[in-house]
């Protein structure tokens, strides 16, 4: 999401572009403060000399090993953003999006974020799911919807959490018990975040713990240029959040407990640290604000004002970014750094049950899953275990998907229908011959009766109608079945043919007619009676055959 | 009045005894949760409207009384009274007919329960002489019609008539009247359609039982066809009856072999009586079936009878069986492992074995080497449990233990430990790995199992030598590794089963307190810093589950207060200060967990910490250096009542150690001054039960160690807490005021006379200022007033210890002579007056202010003896009662006939 103004308004990119309504309100907050704080402070000049190769490698890594420097884009405007979300085309959970015919799209709740979405890509006769960041843990947004995923012919597999080693429960009991510890000894507590997604969990967990660890009286702040618009947002949202949250809007009663924490006082969130927050701000405290790379944002100052005393914490809960490299610069640090990653998303245990339970014939996912992570060799278990094995790809990667598209789906008129007379030629299986004009558009294809016969030509304007519409021949009827060669023989000589030999072939047989000069070839599929020039003969062989053989 | 004198001898005080009891709590460690934490029953409440007679009755009183009716009145249920005899008659017609239901089962097995007594103290022919009803009652059953018999009343029935029967006069009374034969023949119950109720063939077999104590019995058993039913019974439907009927096989089967074998141990299986060679030849044809279910049957009659059977003809028994219980390892796979396990074990424990030859000891070794891992633990575990054992044998089955942790160092490239220690253990090695590397739960069910049968074995004195304490810790070190996810094995196996632990919170645990346990006879202390290490480790992981925590916790205790130190190294040892340091802020950090079981874990560890190593100069000065003191005190306002609960006994504990310096500092000036009045809050306010429970304990042993608040106004201090007991709704609390009130009474008066006349004797306590003042003293603290409540208290306990109270202050105050030994009568009376009051539950009005002397009086006047000894019978003591029994079951009879009634 936030590389969208990247696609849409530099890359000559005309098509739509599908997103679920929270997904479009948080995308936009999350890249308006992204676009704030940079535009914060703003430079005359962009700095670009550091992109010079041979000052770049004298700089310190990560940045010496960074490649093709050279094409690293400044961050976009707000225009570009407002640019970029409108050609987004809203969508709900299992709203069917046609695309030219050729497919269907999906998008299903994938329970990681307000909106989040997997989707299906489907045609009449093929399925493929596309599972993006999903999350099977009972947070804020609608469950995952997992049934919709079952019988797909394949299965992209993207966005399992970055920290697979971390439980999420434990980290966010982690959270808490450091926040307390540091709160409790005077101290502050730092933590840098984005401004929509697990900060709703985590302002609901600190809800509940805050009365209980005595921190009631403790000052929470939440600064962001959206913090006002991202807390009410979030609880606008009824009909993507989880079951107990939409039930709490009939009460009614505001889905988020963030709502009684802003009410009482005990949260309070401002735009920047610059007015309203100067005035209120008192210490100790709990600080959330970004940007979580440290590089940019409110927290900067806060790591400035706080850094130097080991009473205060900072405690890292995005997954996102390194926090050693996060905190490099701002070394040496007295604070205390806590690094709990909260990441709710799908780890390879949660995958193996999923697997089990959707089953696809084929899985694809990226390369870095089918094996351990490069720091943890001997972890067979963080990795994807399933039969057959993943396919994998590489970045940039083209992939053919196992499986071939066989079949259409034809559409017939019910006219067309009704005119048609199946006969069961074996138990369960009946046919029908139909005549009629396929009529092909936009990848769809529909059967629709013939015309009638032409009429004779009555003037020039009939006769150039009847031009439009192929020739209607008179149909012969097919035949079916096949041909008992000894009762065929049998038949033969009862109509006075002697002297018939038979011999088999790789095909079939050959029933030779000596006398009469004559081959009839019987084949699984075709007969043939070979005789020079006599049409009575062949017709009367022919209609011995035809007796064999069933007609529709 | 003997008895009651005696009485007064047989009082054993609580507080001698509490010492005791505190001691064997603190030896238990830490208890569990559940242990403690759950609500303790209200241990029988008395009845308002049914109060004890306190004051001395004239018509309750029968001093004269002999000692047979002492006898008769304290085991009514020895004899068959002539009220219970008068009830019989209605209640046997009301058993048979068949349109008065027993609705309650329970009356049945209860009276079932007093008529064995009965029987069992006198004859039971006389008794149904004298109350013919009762064989009227069976005859009458056998006499109904199948579709009336009521399936509860027939298994009465026949248990009852088996019980009768087990003495032999009775017996033939009963087979005069083909009543038995009626009731346990093929003809009777046993053809009938209500046998397929469990309850009835269920009480068939009791019956039998029963009735085979004797030869006839045996005889009739054989006659009647009985042996049949039972082979066939042994796969019955319900796993009670199948159960109850193969320890009948082994009851006859023993009961027939009893006279005949015992003279000649030799005697061959040919020459046994037939009743025994028909259940052998039984036992044989299961044992070469291919069922696996009449292979078990046939091995679990064999485990009972070498677990009850120690005559020598048992050895007769398994030389004739031995080859086809050999026979059964030959199948592929061998079946009934289990009930073969069992029986292995069984005959190896029995006596008679003791000098066996080898073949006993060969069926095992194959065992051990044949069966998978998972089956072969038991075996082993009880294989080293054995006091007679070959030690080749021992070597193997220890092995076969040692196996599992021994695949885990190798596929971690771990040191295999010393030379030879493994080598027996190479031998179906492949096995272990193959069901480690099979599945996962195979894998932690065979750990777990190892784990959990080591810790089990190691503190036995027959645990095996030399015992690989240095293996099994390193083992169990890279199990809690594997499980963290820090192990970084090298070995594709070593990878697997990083895979298959990672996270895995059962095999945490079982290694948890299997390392817990090896503190025992640990003597390398250069294993302590790679324990220490783990365990920092899994206490400080995010990802520790708050039970992995607790039982990380408890073995972290284990290790800090045995762990060896080095030679020379007086104190701590030298790692100890060390981990301390590094500990105090992972418990700083748990005393804040969001998660209640993880602060009240931490807060009990805190405790138990505290209080053994108190005294320790280095353990007090990394305490008070923390901020572990000032969280615990915080706790004290925890919103979970567990947790306030351990806090305040974690700071009774560090205040009585002086342990909260820290909490004196500047800026937290409140801390010190307010704890008395912290805890007397929450003794006053606190909603819930364990925190005032805790808060009552704390004080009653700040008061007994002469805890520095407490000696400053000691009087004050027991009168308000008293006042805030005496009005709390919690029967332990105000329990342990009592308990607060007698550690009081001992300092103030002495201790109470040893009751056991082999105690040691303890030095007499000189009352520290003459009786008639303390008397005076305990009146203006409201002491009297609380007790007395008390005894009259609806909770029983309360109600005890409130007696023995009260008659230790009145042998205390015996040979005071300084009193008169009545004050002014008015106010005797009026004292009186209102304790009869209170005792029929209208406790509003007040005692007033007592003088010492109406007091004594009072307590002279009342019968405590008398009371102390009706409250020490349950309370159900007179709804459990045959008579009130026997009047339910009509009573019951005579409501449903009444609601019929009501319905025309």
């Amino acid at each position: 999401m936030m590389a969208l103004p990247y696609i849409t308004e530099h890359t000559g990119f005309t098509g739509t572009v599908y997103a679920t309504e929270p997904t479009v309100q948080i995308g936009r907050l999350l890249m308006e403060e992204l676009v704030n704080f940079i535009e914060r402070v703003p430079k005359a000049q962009s700095a670009s000399l550091w992109k010079n190769k041979d000052i770049q490698r004298l700089l310190p890594s990560p940045l010496k090993d960074a490649v093709e420097v050279s094409t690293w884009r400044r961050c976009y405007t707000m225009q570009e953003v407002n640019s970029a979300l409108s050609k987004i085309q809203l969508v709900g959970y299992s709203q069917k999006i046609e695309l030219f015919g050729v497919v269907q799209v999906t998008p299903l709740s994938s329970g990681y974020a307000l909106g989040s979405s997997n989707w299906i890509i489907q045609s009449h006769y093929e399925k493929v799911s596309y599972v993006s960041g999903s999350s099977l843990l009972t947070t804020h947004p609608q469950p995952m919807d997992q049934a919709s995923l079952k019988n797909s012919d394949v299965l992209v597999l993207t966005g399992l959490t970055q920290i697979p080693t971390a439980n999420p429960d434990g980290m966010v009991g982690e959270f808490c018990s450091n926040l307390a510890l540091t709160i409790r000894n005077g101290g502050n507590v730092l933590v840098p975040c984005y401004p929509s997604g697990v900060i709703y969990d985590l302002l609901e967990c600190l809800y509940q713990y805050i009365d209980s660890a005595g921190l009631s009286s403790v000052p929470f702040y939440f600064i962001s240029p959206v913090a006002n618009s991202s807390l009410e947002f979030s609880q606008i949202f009824a009909e993507w959040l989880c079951h107990n949250k939409q039930s709490k809007v009939y009460l009614p009663e505001p889905p988020f407990p963030h709502a009684e924490l802003i009410q009482t006082n005990k949260l309070k969130h401002y735009p920047s640290i610059h007015g309203d927050f100067s005035n209120d701000f008192r210490q100790p405290c709990v600080v959330f604000t970004g940007h979580p790379s440290l590089r940019f944002g409110d927290v900067v100052h806060f790591m400035e004002l706080w850094g130097k005393s080991s009473l205060n914490t900072v405690i890292f809960t995005e997954p996102d970014f390194s926090y050693l490299e996060a905190l490099a610069p701002y070394q040496p640090l007295a604070m205390k750094c806590i690094y709990c990653p909260i990441d709710t998303r799908l780890n390879f245990i949660q995958v193996s049950k999923l697997l089990k339970e959707v089953q696809p014939l084929h899985v694809v996912c990226p390369e870095q899953y089918t094996q351990p992570p490069p720091a943890q060799s001997h972890r067979m278990d963080l990795m994807i275990d399933c039969q057959p094995p993943p396919m994998s790809y590489r970045r940039a990667e083209v992939l053919a998907l196992p499986f071939k598209r066989r079949y259409e789906k034809i559409e017939i008129m019910p006219e067309l229908a009704d005119s048609l007379v199946p006969m069961e030629i074996k138990p369960g299986i009946s046919l029908a011959t139909v005549s009629a004009v396929l009529h092909t558009k936009d990848n769809k294809h529909v059967l629709q009766p013939p015309p009638r016969p032409a009429q004779p030509a009555s003037g020039k304007k009939r006769k150039r109608m009847s031009d439009d519409v192929p020739d209607c021949k008179v149909l012969k009827p097919l035949l079916s079945g096949s041909i008992p060669v000894e009762q065929f023989v049998q038949s033969l000589e009862k109509h006075g043919f002697s002297d018939i030999k038979v011999e088999d072939t790789a095909k079939g047989h050959i029933v030779l007619l000596q006398e009469a000069e004559t081959l009839i070839q019987i084949e699984e599929d075709s007969t043939h009676i070979i005789c020079d020039n006599d049409e009575m003969l062949r017709v009367r062989l022919r209609d011995l055959v035809l007796k064999f053989l069933q007609k529709f | 009045m003997d008895s009651l004198v005696l009485g007064n001898h047989c009082w054993l005080p609580d507080c001698l005894l509490q010492p005791l009891l505190t001691l064997r709590e603190q030896t238990l460690g830490l208890g569990t949760q559940a242990d403690r934490k759950l609500p303790a029953p209200t241990p029988g409440h008395l009845q308002q409207n049914q109060p004890l007679p306190v004051f001395p009755n004239p018509l309750c009183q029968s001093r004269g009384s002999t000692d047979a009716e002492c006898q008769r009145n304290e085991n009514p249920g020895l004899i068959m009274d002539p009220e219970c005899s008068r009830l019989l008659p209605a209640f046997c017609s009301v058993l048979v007919d068949p349109r008065q239901a027993v609705a309650d089962d329970t009356c049945l097995e209860k009276l079932l329960d007093w008529f064995k007594t009965v029987t069992e103290a006198g004859s039971s022919l006389l008794l149904l002489q004298e109350n013919p009803c009762l064989v009227d009652l069976l005859s009458h059953v056998l006499d109904l019609k199948p579709q009336d018999v009521s399936p509860r009343v027939l298994s009465f029935s026949l248990r009852l008539a088996g019980m009768f029967a087990a003495q032999e006069d009775c017996f033939e009374y009963l087979q005069q009247g083909q009543l038995l034969l009626g009731l346990f023949g093929e003809a009777g119950p046993l053809s009938w359609a209500v046998w397929s109720v469990p309850t009835v063939r269920s009480g068939w077999i009791q019956g039998l039982k029963s009735l085979a104590q004797h030869p006839g019995g045996l005889h009739f058993l054989g006659d009647s066809g009985a042996v049949d039913a039972l082979f066939s019974l042994q796969g019955d439907s319900s796993l009670f009856v199948a159960s109850a009927a193969s320890q009948l096989l082994v009851h006859v089967l023993a009961l027939s072999m009893q006279d005949k074998a015992e003279g000649s141990p030799s005697l061959k299986g040919s020459a046994w009586p037939a009743c025994a060679q028909k259940i052998v030849a039984h036992v044989e044809a299961s044992l070469c079936s291919t069922t696996a279910l009449q292979i078990t049957q046939a091995l679990n009659v064999l485990t009972t009878t070498f677990g009850r059977c120690h005559s020598p003809w048992t050895e007769v028994l398994w030389g004739q069986l031995s080859p086809l219980v050999a026979h059964l390892l030959d199948s592929e796979p061998v079946p009934a492992t289990h009930s073969l396990v069992d029986l292995l074990l069984s005959v190896a424990r029995s006596p008679v074995f003791a000098s066996a030859d080898c073949t006993l000891w060969e069926t095992i070794a194959r065992m051990l080497s044949c069966l998978s891992p998972m089956q072969t633990g038991p075996l082993a575990l009880g294989t080293l449990k054995l006091q007679h054992c070959p030690q080749a044998l021992r070597s193997q089955a220890f092995g076969v233990l040692l196996q599992p942790l021994a695949c885990i160092l190798r596929a971690t490239a771990q040191a295999p430990g010393p030379p030879g220690l493994l080598d027996e253990t190479t031998q179906g090695c492949s096995m272990t790995v193959d069901t480690l590397l099979s599945s996962k739960s195979a894998c932690v069910g065979l750990l777990c199992q190892t784990l959990a049968h080591l810790e089990e074995l190691q503190p036995l004195p027959q645990h095996p030598l030399p015992w690989p304490q240095t293996l099994l810790v390193e083992a169990v070190v890279i199990i809690l590794r594997l499980c963290d996810g820090s192990a970084a094995p090298s070995s594709s196996e070593g990878c697997r089963l990083c895979g298959t632990l990672a996270g895995c919170i059962r095999v945490q645990r079982a290694a948890l307190g299997f390392l817990g346990t090896l503190t025992l006879g640990t003597s390398s202390w250069e294993l302590v810093p790679q324990v220490f290490a783990i365990l920092l480790e899994t206490l400080k992981s995010p990802a520790s589950s708050p039970t992995v925590l607790k039982k990380a916790f408890q073995a972290v205790l284990h290790w800090l207060l045995d762990s060896p130190t080095p030679p020379g190294c007086s104190d701590l040892g030298p790692h100890t200060p060390l981990f301390l340091r590094e500990l105090f802020p992972v418990l700083q950090k748990h005393l804040c967990s969001p998660c209640w079981e993880v602060r009240d874990s931490a807060l009990e560890f805190l405790t138990h910490l505290s209080m053994c190593w108190g005294g320790e100069a280095n353990f007090r000065e990394v305490l008070l250096a923390s901020d572990v003191p000032k969280l615990a005190w915080q706790l004290l306002r925890d919103p979970e009542s567990y947790v306030r609960a351990s806090a305040v006994t974690a700071m009774g504990q560090l205040s009585s150690q002086g342990l909260q310096a820290a909490s004196d500092s500047p800026g937290h000036p409140e801390v010190q001054q307010g704890l008395v009045g912290e805890l007397l809050h929450i003794l006053s306010v606190d909603s819930e039960g364990f925190p005032r429970r805790a808060v009552t304990r704390v004080f009653t042993e700040w008061l007994r160690n002469s805890h520095a608040d407490v000696v400053q106004d000691t009087e004050w201090f027991v009168a308000t807490v008293l006042q805030m007991v005496s009005r709390d709704l919690d029967w332990e609390v105000r329990a342990q005021g009592l308990e607060l009130v007698q550690v009081f009474l001992a300092q103030t008066l002495g201790q109470p006379n040893p009751s056991c006349p082999y105690a040691v004797a303890l030095p007499k306590v000189t009352p520290p200022s003459p009786l008639p003042e303390v008397l005076r003293t305990l009146c203006q603290m409201q002491i009297f007033d609380f007790a007395f409540r008390a005894l009259f208290d609806c909770d029983r306990p309360v109600a005890q210890k409130a007696c023995d109270l009260l008659l230790f202050l009145r042998n205390k105050s015996a040979p005071c002579s300084g009193l008169q030994e009545a004050g002014d009568s008015s106010d005797v009376a009026s004292v009186e007056a209102t304790l009869e009051r209170w005792q029929v539950g209208e406790q509003g009005q007040p005692l007033g202010s007592l003088e010492p002397e109406v007091v004594l009086a009072a307590l002279r006047s009342m019968d405590l003896e008398g009371l102390q000894s009706r409250l020490a019978e349950s309370s159900d003591h007179v709804e459990k009662s045959p008579q009130s029994l026997l009047q339910d079951v009509l009573a019951t009879v005579a409501l449903l006939e009444e609601n019929v009634a009501d319905c025309y």
